[in-house]
């Protein structure tokens, strides 16, 4: 008998930790793995704005792991109330179940991204190799780092740069482009699992000449890894990188918090909002906020994943699907 | 004799393999869990303290015992259960039953997770009622609960069966005609002598719940301060560039391998005491048959 209460005990106990008090709203956010920093300093200041507009006190939680991973626990079940991710895939992925609306980059300002980020080189110390540029990339002798560009997002990205870029030079033509990032794909000795692995491989195990992340992570690697051991080089273009946000219709419905879902995403294009990017090294949207941080961001031509590939609804199948154009020319090499 | 056989090798043979074992010891299980403390407390000892008193990490902490303590009971439940009717009685489909007990053995973690995906997800056998009635089981720690009693089922079955089919039913059999009924059977004669195997079970079971990660990462929903368990948290944080973080928070998972691996070393050693103590009761031809 005193076993089984004991073990009642546990189990209420247990149950307590699951079902979270419902006195007040609370959302959740299922997000990117490196997302955490932004939203651990956004949410205060949403909090604080919802109080004083409505004297509504809001939970926030907030659920980070690999993209696509996440969007999976949402089709499967995960009740995220608002999903910020890094690449429209993922987003488009709960449009097609019926979780998201179809239309969601449309509910938003700024393609439903309230900020972005772009491409860059991470270089040695000096730039022993005088890379400045994607065609100094492809020369041979020079070792690049990426992470895989059919199952990671920043890889995607990376990928997609490179074939903009020689897409965008004199002459340039689909067939040209893909001699070209053959060329630059026959210098990376190997593909990192995760953009975080990349890094690591860079960085640590110190491989590679160059490493090609986002804009964003070389604050993260400045500060893992101290200033003085590496240089961000900007390129002449790069792509410019979107983080969509929307709503999941199908849980707001259910829990009744459309309303407080809505203002947690709109309040991203505040000024607080964009600022808090500005702050994260992420690329506001807001122009005047954009100036304000303008020793951050340097300018650089960017091009849209819509403008050069028609969006990824597009650019996946064509390029990183089983047989797209990456796995034709990784075949040759 | 075989003492002196031991010895009969050249002294520098020993003396080498002496030092392979120990040094491939201290090279793949030392170096890795001084490397775990040193990159923990890298950035000084407030560093450390502080990323242990961050609330999330104190909550995955405190989830992951909790799962463990609530997975504990019914492994021994089922387990005692489950070596008794294997041990003692013949039936059929025994086979069958000790294969199942090992299933979870079989089957990759990860495999385990979606299983409960396929189950009880929103697009899973159960999902569309759960949802409707508003039970949360998947992301959640129910889920979470059920994949760890799912990984952890075996430890105690596996370990008690051997033991109870060694002891043999003479013991019970005497105790029954003697007029006793079966909780008191169970309680003077069986949990005695397989207090220290079950024991046994219940450590290592407890071990592999402090530290699944595959089944519990596909289950969890990863939300942070609900469903974040110490291993899950401890990725987490490494993929964030957070190393103190992550290295402290392994760093409480070390100590609670630690502890079990203690724990487990002296309930090892009573149970060799206890059967020898057993042994050296019997009259010697009982020794003879139970060998």
């Amino acid at each position: 008998m005193k076993f089984l209460a004991r073990k009642l005990a546990v189990a209420s106990l247990a149950l307590g930790l699951a079902v979270p008090a419902f006195a007040d709203p609370s959302l959740l956010n299922v997000s990117y793995d490196v997302a955490r920093d932004f939203y651990k300093d956004y949410n205060p200041l949403f909090q604080k704005h919802w109080k004083a507009k409505t004297g509504e006190n809001i939970e926030l939680k907030q659920s980070h792991a690999g993209s696509t991973k996440q969007v999976r626990a949402v089709a499967d079940g995960l009740e995220a109330d608002v999903v910020t991710m890094n690449q429209a895939t993922d987003v488009d992925f709960l449009a097609e179940r019926g979780l998201v609306a179809a239309d969601y980059a449309k509910r938003y300002p700024t393609n439903a991204s309230p900020y972005t980020s772009t491409m860059v080189f991470i270089v040695r110390k000096g730039n022993p190799k005088a890379l400045k540029d994607w065609n100094d990339l492809a020369k041979s002798g020079v070792q690049v780092i990426l992470p895989h560009p059919k199952n990671t997002g920043n890889g995607r990205y990376s990928y997609l740069a490179a074939w903009g870029y020689a897409l965008r030079q004199p002459g340039g033509s689909d067939a040209s482009a893909r001699e070209f990032v053959g060329k630059l794909l026959k210098n990376a000795p190997l593909f990192a699992a995760g953009g975080r692995d990349a890094t690591t491989t860079f960085m640590q195990r110190r491989i590679g000449d160059v490493l090609v992340t986002f804009e964003s992570e070389a604050e993260l690697i400045a500060r893992e890894f101290g200033r003085g051991e590496f240089e961000v080089v900007y390129p002449s273009l790069s792509i410019l990188t979107e983080f969509p946000v929307a709503i999941v219709e199908k849980v707001v419905e259910k829990k009744g918090t459309r309303k407080q879902a809505q203002a947690y995403l709109e309040y991203l294009w505040s000024k607080d909002g964009q600022e808090n990017a500005a702050q994260n090294y992420l690329r506001p949207r807001d122009p005047e906020v954009l100036k304000k941080y303008a020793a951050q961001f340097p300018s650089i031509n960017t091009f849209t994943v819509d403008e050069v590939f028609g969006g990824w609804s597009k650019a996946s199948p064509a390029h990183f699907k089983d047989g797209g154009s990456f796995d034709q020319i990784s075949q040759v090499k | 004799m075989n003492a002196r056989r031991a010895n009969a090798e050249p002294r520098w043979v020993r003396l080498t393999l002496t030092a392979v074992a120990l040094g491939f010891l201290a090279l793949f299980l030392g170096l890795p869990l001084v490397a775990v403390f040193v990159e923990a407390l890298a950035a000084g000892v407030p560093a450390y303290l502080s990323a242990l008193a961050d609330p999330e990490t104190q909550h995955a902490v405190l989830l992951s015992l909790v799962i463990a303590l609530v997975v504990l009971p019914f492994n021994v439940l089922f387990g005692v259960a489950a070596a008794w009717a294997i041990a003692r009685f013949d039936f059929r489909g025994k086979s069958l039953l000790t294969t199942l007990i090992d299933l979870p053995f079989a089957v990759s973690p990860v495999v385990a997770g979606m299983l409960f995906i396929l189950l009880f997800g929103a697009r899973g056998w159960f999902g569309p009622w759960l949802s409707e009635h508003d039970f949360r089981i998947i992301f959640a720690v129910p889920g979470m609960i059920l994949a760890t009693l799912f990984i952890t089922f075996p430890f105690v079955a596996r370990e008690l069966i051997p033991l109870m089919q060694a002891q043999g039913r003479e013991e019970e059999e005497a105790a029954v005609s003697l007029g006793a009924s079966g909780w008191q059977m169970f309680r003077r004669v069986t949990l005695p002598n397989i207090k220290w195997g079950l024991l046994y079970g219940v450590i290592l079971a407890n071990a592999r719940a402090l530290g699944e990660f595959g089944a519990v990462s596909v289950v969890s929903g990863h939300i942070r301060g609900e469903t974040n368990t110490l291993p899950l948290h401890v990725e987490i944080l490494y993929n964030e560039y957070n190393a103190v973080g992550a290295f402290a928070a392994a760093s409480v998972l070390a100590l609670l391998a630690l502890v079990t691996l203690v724990a487990k070393t002296i309930v090892e050693w009573r149970m060799q005491k206890e059967t020898a103590m057993l042994q050296a009761d019997l009259p010697p031809e009982a020794v003879r048959s139970e060998a």
